[in-house]
């Protein structure tokens, strides 16, 4: 059998979100029976709120009380016999957000991006630890007076002088151009 | 509520033709522009550069700076 908290359902596509926000993940138990509430029985048909998936394996309300069922028989005959508010109501059986309530905005997006700041920040400070106690000391070729050393025996060699590097020397007044 | 019936058949050969021209004359002016903004005054730079060189006087002025191997500068 099959089960899937509730909670987990609705968490299943965000589920960093969560996991950032709550201790879930080291106390999960099946034996936690207190946390534990609404178990969905994942060998059935479900229902999924989903932009791709216009039509769910089953509709939104599976148990049907008096009204929806006269609704349902309604339905049966022509539909011009329906008023408007029925038609809603049909509707609303069936599904349960409607595309544009679906496609609603949220604040999603400010945990993502923080989320995304925190993380930029540790590396940062792991960069840092890393730039003081491991890397080796640097190869001398990198220093001031090697550098301009090196920039001088370029030119001598007249590195690249139509279009590059020595093409930006000026050579008669020794600067750059 | 009778809405006209939409275009069923044709598609791909409408978007073809109408993107089809548009995406060779693009092609054509981003090749006409890469050689006349960036191949042709190339080769007029190294034209130019080759024009007025002299490349005795270009090698004795590289030996003198002490970067050959083969020849030191002269006074050595």
């Amino acid at each position: 059998m099959l089960h899937l908290t509730k909670g987990r359902v609705g968490c299943l596509l965000s589920r960093r979100v969560v996991l950032a926000l709550t201790n879930r993940g080291a106390r999960m138990s099946s034996h936690d029976h207190h946390e534990v509430s609404d178990k969905v029985d994942m060998s059935q048909p479900m229902y999924w709120d989903r932009l791709d998936t216009p039509l769910p394996d089953r509709p939104w309300k599976d148990v049907l009380d008096s009204t929806d069922k006269s609704l349902k028989q309604k339905e049966k005959g022509p539909w011009t016999a329906l008023s408007k508010e029925e038609k809603i109501a049909l509707y609303r059986l069936k599904f349960n957000h409607t595309y544009p309530e679906m496609k609603r905005p949220s604040h999603e997006w400010k945990t993502v991006i923080g989320g995304m700041f925190i993380v930029f920040g540790i590396t940062g400070l792991v960069v840092l630890w890393q730039c003081h106690y491991v890397y080796p000391p640097q190869p001398h070729t990198f220093g001031e007076e090697w550098q301009a050393k090196q920039v001088q025996r370029m030119l001598d060699m007249q590195i690249n002088p139509i279009e590059g590097f020595s093409a930006q020397w000026d050579y008669k007044n020794k600067q750059w151009k | 509520m009778s809405l006209a019936k939409p275009a069923m058949r044709g598609l791909l050969g409408k978007r073809l033709r109408f993107h089809l021209p548009i995406a060779f004359a693009l092609s054509l002016v981003a090749a006409a522009a890469f050689k006349y903004g960036v191949t042709e005054p190339r080769k007029q730079a190294y034209a130019d550069f080759y024009k007025q060189y002299d490349a005795t006087k270009e090698f004795n002025n590289m030996r003198e700076a002490g970067i050959f191997q083969s020849v030191r500068p002269t006074g050595e």
